[in-house]
């Protein structure tokens, strides 16, 4: 157990997380910029499933994709199976078959598969035409540029949401400076993303809301303006708050975003790294700071 | 690994549909020897004419000249066969799985009719590669073919799915009324290619003279051509990068038929 670094406290609390689907799609065009407009526009709306639907940003550059040419990889995240089929079928209908040059392939090896280029095929108004290539169906549908090629099912499998940090900072030049780094290094684990921009929020929520009609509401407790006037969690000396969210295809990747996360926040100017939870009522996932600092190499 | 080597060329063509690793499964030396095979409509015994060594490995390892030997490895469904020579006609055909190696060239009609499995002819290959028997309504029916070097007419031919590479050319009438799947020849190709296609691909590296019933569209980049080439290579099968990067042109046709087939020529420039 560990409970500070570099002289930052690590609150002894949990990352409270939960269950979602995920798949990972691939990207290629003719360049990487395209690629990487095509996973921008894609994973456009795409920060919290509150309001979203999905979660979703890119994840990596690849060196290495089907077809040979410039490609990244973005991870998707829904609720459930069915709504993430609807997720990627809409995303890459409406943002990835519009882009100039680009091609979509499955990126995620799971044994639930869901159909995408099966359902986008039909935008080829019986045009399209499908290639089985080493034992994989594929959909080119004819555009105006050229031909859209597709993959017909992408695999989807059951995956993490909500892992979180809060940094607490002395003001919000070095506050945000500590997420920055944070967010960089857990960006660099492979099968999480950071959906939320820059992978940072301002605005962390809190389950429910004195207004009925509102599912979540802002984390008044964290909120440096209401110290004083709620319950709050902040410590004397804070002054902004950051926090980061962080979805994985599984546990052990949400975990070692988090560990090099915390591990990169802790700065000069930084007071305590803390994280979310709504008392173990919102997921079955708990990410024990401190435990899991101690899993880690020393950093 | 059992290895049979051929003791002398048989005198009339040896049927040897035994040859498969799916009849080897479980069987001692003797047994294997005993299989039954005809030379010509005589009925003989494997042993007749190949020494049977197994090591106790999985797979078939053939030695010697197979040219006049006939059927190997047909209907094959998983293993591996590795023939360090000549196969004779109907190699693999109707196989759905496994893994057939020549080192040498194959006769006529190798994979026809196959549906799954890979084929990796060194040399060259004869007629109707991966085609239909007459009367059949559909040849190669899913899998691989990689022939090194040149193949024979109807290459090809009534194919209806799966991936036919031909590093050197290929004769007349390939992919004739394939009904879909992909044939690439980089070298030259004959007269009539893609006569009577339905839906499916014939990619051509070279010029060639196409029927008037094929219609050009386009010049473009397919995609799914990098897909297809990184399969090629995966199995062993060297690809210039150029025709990854490069431009086609798109011939639709046969527009004697649906005319949703399509001829894509590299082009050069």
């Amino acid at each position: 157990m560990t409970d500070a670094v570099n002289g930052v406290e690590i609150e002894d609390t949990y990352a409270e997380a939960f269950r979602m689907w995920g798949a990972r799609v691939v990207i290629t065009a003719a360049s990487r910029p395209w690629a990487r407009e095509a996973a921008a526009k894609m994973t456009g709306f795409a920060t919290s499933v509150i309001q979203c639907r999905c979660e979703g940003a890119l994840e990596r550059s690849l060196r290495r994709t089907p077809d040979g040419r410039p490609g990244v990889s973005v991870l998707l995240f829904a609720f459930s199976r069915d709504a993430l089929a609807a997720e990627l079928a809409d995303r890459i209908g409406q943002c990835v078959l519009t882009c100039p040059t680009t091609a979509c392939y499955n990126g995620l090896d799971a044994g639930e598969r869901v159909r995408v280029g099966g359902q986008l095929r039909f935008f080829g108004d019986g045009h399209q035409a499908s290639k089985l290539i080493a034992g994989r169906r594929y959909w080119r549908i004819p555009v105006m540029e050229g031909e859209f090629l597709v993959e017909d099912a992408f695999g989807v499998q059951p995956a993490v949401a909500g892992g979180n940090l809060l940094i607490l900072g002395e003001d919000p030049e070095r506050a945000l400076r500590a997420a920055e780094l944070a967010a960089g290094a857990m960006r660099r684990v492979p099968s999480v993303i950071l959906p939320f921009p820059g992978g940072i929020v301002r605005s962390g929520s809190k389950v429910g809301s004195r207004y009925k009609f509102m599912k979540a509401s802002t984390n008044d407790a964290f909120c440096p303006t209401l110290r004083g006037v709620v319950d709050s969690s902040l410590p004397e000396g804070v002054h902004c708050v950051y926090e980061i969210v962080v979805d994985g295809l599984d546990a052990p990747a949400v975990e070692e975003a988090m560990r090099r996360g915390i591990r990169a926040a802790c700065i000069p100017g930084i007071r305590r790294i803390s994280a979310g939870n709504y008392g173990g009522s919102l997921g079955k996932f708990r990410f024990h700071l401190r435990e899991i600092l101690g899993k880690g190499a020393s950093g | 690994m059992t290895t049979l080597t051929l003791r002398s060329e048989p005198e009339a063509p040896l049927e040897a549909g035994a040859i498969v690793p799916d009849r080897f499964d479980g069987l001692g030396r003797n047994a294997i020897a005993r299989l039954e095979v005809s030379c010509g409509n005589a009925a003989a015994r494997l042993g007749d004419f190949f020494d049977v060594r197994p090591d106790g490995r999985a797979g078939i390892t053939l030695e010697g000249d197979l040219g006049r030997v006939k059927n190997i490895a047909a209907g094959m469904t998983r293993g591996k066969v590795t023939i360090r020579g000549d196969a004779g006609m109907h190699l693999g055909a109707g196989m759905r799985g496994g893994e057939i190696d020549v080192h040498g060239s194959a006769g006529d009609w190798a994979g026809a009719e196959m549906a799954g499995g890979t084929i990796h002819i060194r040399g060259n290959a004869g007629h109707a590669l991966g085609g239909a028997y007459r009367g059949s309504r559909h040849g190669m029916n899913r899998g691989l073919i990689l022939v090194e070097g040149d193949a024979g007419n109807e290459t090809g031919a009534f194919m209806r799915r799966g991936l036919i590479a031909v590093a050197g050319g290929a004769g007349d009438f390939t992919g004739a009324f394939a009904v879909a799947g992909t044939i690439l020849v980089f070298g030259s190709l004959g007269a009539r290619t893609g006569a009577g296609l339905l839906r499916g691909t014939v990619v051509a590296m070279r010029p060639l003279e196409l029927l008037p019933t094929f219609r050009y569209a386009c010049r473009y980049r397919p995609a799914f051509l990098g897909l297809v080439l990184a399969e090629i290579q995966a199995h062993g099968m060297a690809v210039a990068q150029e025709y990854a990067r490069g431009a086609y042109l798109r011939y639709n046709g046969d527009l004697n038929r649906l005319g949703k087939g399509e001829i894509l020529v590299y082009d050069q420039r």
